[in-house]
């Protein structure tokens, strides 16, 4: 069972299939169009979301100017404003960090950091990407359509999203759901690919408990997306039916503008269960995957295992189990029954003990350590310090009579934002500094780098922290503008302005990020082959970036765990998770041994296991 | 070195922050003290924690930092230390559920003695409808709603006869009286939010919610929707009145009840429509197709 423990390294069990046959490109188009290869298929699904991503920035831009400068925009009214924070609350959960992460970095990351050569599924891989790329392409064509995009918020809450009071109603809630729909199609032939290959692709060695955490992290969320999405996918199917063909599932009796409608009988929170079924898991969907990169982060730039793997496996795996029974807290001033208030703190509260232990694990990781302040190393302090913040409203929002003063106001918009937008999204800048190397064979520019965290995180932090006091003054969220009221004072508006201002700083700086990786790409300093000497198997291809197959002409061999930094009596300061137990010792550089040449007694094991 | 000192800044900062910036709660008009309680407990615990943890932080960065010849200690776990953090964190989070479960009981128990008041959301304005003299609401429907019965009361409801309808005008309520707020809606989702009450609930078309308060300070407060209901939702507002209970018995007094308002209709109705047109059947009608039902009962 200790499979971590150092003396047991060195064990490895027969191989139980054999090697995998591949789908190796025919022409230009099969290579890096139609590619089956999980690592183009990685490129292409995070430059996706990566340009649509920007699109949500530019949005964020436009409903900043709005808030901090209220009557000033004449070009921003107030459908256009609920356009831009639906759109913007949509892209970024769904199109941008779920597909960055499961489907960027999950497709690059899982068959390497497993020892597969692809994708169990290259083909239905391929797939997954070309649906999500349709998905993509229907929800911004809403931007084109008669009424523009819908702005029913991105809970798109019926009735209020296909009645007339909202805009987009015409066609952008259409196209909102259709676009779903389609994207849950691209997820599940995705998540089910990065299953089946942690489970079914390791290569020899490689037991559960010597995986990586960000595989863990990753596969875990792939397995929640795969249960939580059919919710929304139900959900949305239901509301397109209510919307074209007039039923109504969630359509009660309704007066709109002193006309009765023909809707009757539905029920508006059976779509608020439904969405938060699915809602919920969302956010450990895009939590999971950064937990477990920026474990890795930490372990590698601080040469030290990562502190208590077990637990924070564990902890993974509870977090991923608890996240389905919390969804109603975001419903406790639904007007749902009341009672379910008490089950549903009680969950959400409980799940912050896992939560808790992996921010311990993190930090004391760092402790008695060899800290190494790269650039990922510092996105994952970001990360921390980011993500405790957040953390720790979200025990103030869960706890259900806590909730009451504060949800729907400002206070919500800081604690989600902190806590899934720039807490994750710290990690995926630290894994793309990380990894970039290893995807492309260049560094990216440091002082860019740097300039690049340092704006992003402290501009991000200023953003958020105030805003949670704008929610304790009770300053609601959604409002195109805040009007007279008798409560809310003047430095409010300031505070607003201010938020503005440090919003479109921290939109600059990633622009400098994008540049940055532009500008690397042709001209970035050449990586070496192992540039933050980590142990994990991802760095240990023959070639790099790794050609297709990943491995050369055998699969390598796994002989311990992820995390050997610092291994007293080890030769050097780290030892690959390939590297025999008879090397360990030589202190010159490990060569990437899946290129070389099959050591007799290894390919025997294999040919026997096979028989 | 910069790293920490950073690190260290923003811990200050925030703490600082927290208590010098004049961005806090509004003064309180409701019997929901105990919610600033519990937020005032969280704030304490979960403060301790975001201190404790980016200053170990710092000290981490600062200490271990890479130095020629460092090695990292070689540590994967430590099971005793591990369970005695997981037993702590799991201490600190009862201690923040147990008053959040206790208040929420109390937030989901009126008392008996409550008042009954009903707040009815459409985009995008409030209206209100108080029993009248019986202290009973009656029964109404959305399908019963038109121009002269904007709240859909039952016509044929003996208790809706008295109900005093409140509409383009503030809602009233006296001080140190517990009342129920019953909150209907007839379009879209809505949410009745006075800050300084605390208490807030949506409004579900096709149900009715509610939560109760006791008003605890005269005076003139903002209601905010705080369920997005459109392009309009920012405009949605109203204002209630906190009145001692002469002022509120007087305002109450000079207020119009559904008898009376349908009476108006009818007799303007009959006024247009001249000699010879049938009168009243349209309200009939409808009422006699809907008379078992009852969509609009309250989530208990």
């Amino acid at each position: 069972m200790a499979n971590i423990a150092p003396t047991d390294a060195g064990y490895v069990p027969p191989a139980e299939v054999e090697d995998t046959e591949l789908h190796d490109p025919q022409s230009f188009i099969t290579k890096y169009i139609w590619s089956q290869d999980h690592k183009v298929i990685a490129i292409q699904y995070s430059m996706t979301a990566l340009a649509v991503g920007m699109v949500a920035l530019v949005l964020s831009w436009l409903m900043r100017l709005q808030l901090g400068f209220p009557e000033t925009f004449s070009f921003i009214d107030e459908a256009d404003y609920y356009q831009f924070i639906t759109m913007h609350g949509m892209i970024m959960v769904i199109y941008l960090l779920t597909a960055l992460f499961l489907g960027g970095f999950g497709n690059y990351l899982i068959p390497l950091m497993v020892g597969a050569r692809d994708m169990v599924f290259p083909y239905l891989n391929m797939l997954s990407f070309w649906v999500y790329l349709l998905a993509v392409l229907v929800l911004m064509a809403s931007f084109f359509v008669p009424g523009g995009p819908t702005g029913a918020g991105w809970t798109l809450y019926p009735p209020q999203a296909i009645l007339s009071g909202t805009p987009g109603q015409e066609y952008g809630i259409v196209l909102m759901l259709a676009s779903l729909v389609i994207f849950i199609v691209a997820f599940t032939m995705g998540g089910l690919n990065y299953v089946t290959t942690a489970l079914q692709g390791r290569t020899r060695g490689m037991t559960l408990m010597r995986l990586p955490l960000t595989v863990w992290g990753i596969v875990t969320a792939s397995i929640l997306g795969l249960l939580a999405f059919p919710a929304l996918f139900v959900g949305g199917v239901m509301m397109l039916l209510d919307k074209v063909l007039g039923t109504s599932f969630f359509m009660p009796t309704i007066v709109e503008l002193g006309e009765q409608l023909e809707y009757g009988g539905g029920s508006p929170l059976l779509f608020q269960h439904l969405f938060w079924f699915f809602g919920h898991p969302e956010v450990y969907i895009v939590a999971l995957p950064a937990f477990g990169i920026v474990s890795d982060l930490l372990a590698t730039h601080a040469r030290k295992s990562i502190f208590g793997y077990r637990m924070m496996v564990w902890a993974i795996l509870a977090i991923g189990g608890l996240s389905f029974v919390v969804w109603a807290h975001h419903m406790f001033v639904s007007g749902m029954n009341p009672y379910f208030g008490f089950f549903f703190a009680t969950t959400t509260l409980i799940i912050a003990v896992p939560t808790a232990i992996k921010v311990y694990n993190w930090v004391l990781t760092l402790w008695q350590a060899d800290i190494h302040l790269t650039l990922p190393m510092l996105f994952s302090i970001g990360f921390i310090v980011t993500f405790v913040n957040g953390g720790i409203t979200g025990l103030f929002l869960g706890n259900v009579v806590v909730d009451v003063p504060l949800s729907d106001t400002m206070f919500v918009v800081a604690h989600f934002h902190m806590v899934m937008g720039v807490a994750p999204i710290l990690v995926i800048f630290g894994a793309i500094y990380h990894w970039y190397p290893l995807m492309t064979g260049r560094m990216l520019n440091e002082g860019m780098g740097q300039f690049h965290f340092w704006v992003t995180f402290l501009g991000a932090y200023l953003i958020y922290f105030p805003m949670h006091y704008l929610g304790f003054i009770g300053v609601p969220r959604r409002y195109y503008e805040l009007g007279d009221t008798t409560f809310i004072p003047e430095s409010a508006e300031t505070l607003n302005a201010f938020i503005t201002v440090a919003a479109l700083v921290v939109g600059f700086a990633q622009l400098v990020f994008l540049y940055n990786m532009i500008h690397s790409f042709m001209k970035g300093r050449k990586s070496s082959q192992n540039p933050w000497s980590s142990a994990s198997l991802e760095w240990q291809t023959p070639q790099k970036p790794p050609v297709h197959g990943n491995w050369g002409p055998s699969l390598p061999i796994v002989y311990r765990w992820a995390y050997d930094y610092s291994v007293p009596g080890a030769g050097r300061d780290y030892v690959p998770q390939n590297l025999p137990p008879d090397q360990v010792g030589d202190t010159d550089d490990p060569q990437p041994i899946g290129g070389g040449p099959v050591p007799a007694g290894q390919a025997a094991g294999v040919m026997e296991a096979n028989k | 070195m910069v790293v920490a000192v950073i690190l260290i800044l923003i811990v200050v900062g925030s703490v600082v922050f927290h208590f010098m910036s004049p961005w806090w709660w509004t003064p309180i008009a409701s019997n929901w003290g105990y919610i600033d309680d519990t937020i005032i407990i969280t704030f304490w615990i979960t403060g301790t924690v975001f201190v404790a943890v980016i200053l170990f932080m710092a000290y981490c960065v600062l200490k271990f930092q890479h130095k020629e010849g460092r090695r990292a200690t070689y540590e994967p776990e430590n099971k005793k230390l591990e369970w005695w953090l997981t037993g702590l964190t799991a201490i600190g989070v009862a201690g923040m559920l147990a008053p959040g479960l206790f208040v929420w009981n109390q937030y989901v128990s009126v008392p008996e003695d409550a008042d009954v008041v009903e707040v009815l959301g459409q985009q995008w304005q409030w209206s209100y409808r108080y029993p009248g003299e019986d202290g009973v609401l009656g029964t109404s429907d959305a399908r019963l709603i038109d121009s002269d019965n904007p709240f859909g009361v039952n016509p044929n409801d003996p208790n809706g006869q008295d109900d005093i309808l409140v509409e383009g005008d503030d809602l009233h309520l006296p001080i140190d009286r517990p009342v129920k707020m019953l909150l209907r809606s007839i379009d879209v989702l809505h949410d009745f939010y006075v800050p300084q009450f605390r208490a807030k609930m949506d409004l579900v078309p096709g149900a009715v919610t509610f939560f109760w308060l006791t008003p605890t300070r005269t005076g003139a407060f903002d209601i905010l929707c705080a369920e997005l209901c459109g392009t309009g939702h920012h405009i949605m507002r109203g204002t209630v009145i906190v009145d001692n209970a002469a002022e509120y018995d007087e305002w109450m007094s000079e207020q119009e009840t559904f008898a009376e308002l349908a009476a108006r209709a009818k007799a303007e109705e009959k006024q247009q429509a001249g000699l010879g047109t049938p009168t009243g059947d349209g309200f009939e009608k409808k009422v006699s197709l809907v008379v078992n039902e009852d969509t609009a009962k309250p989530i208990q």
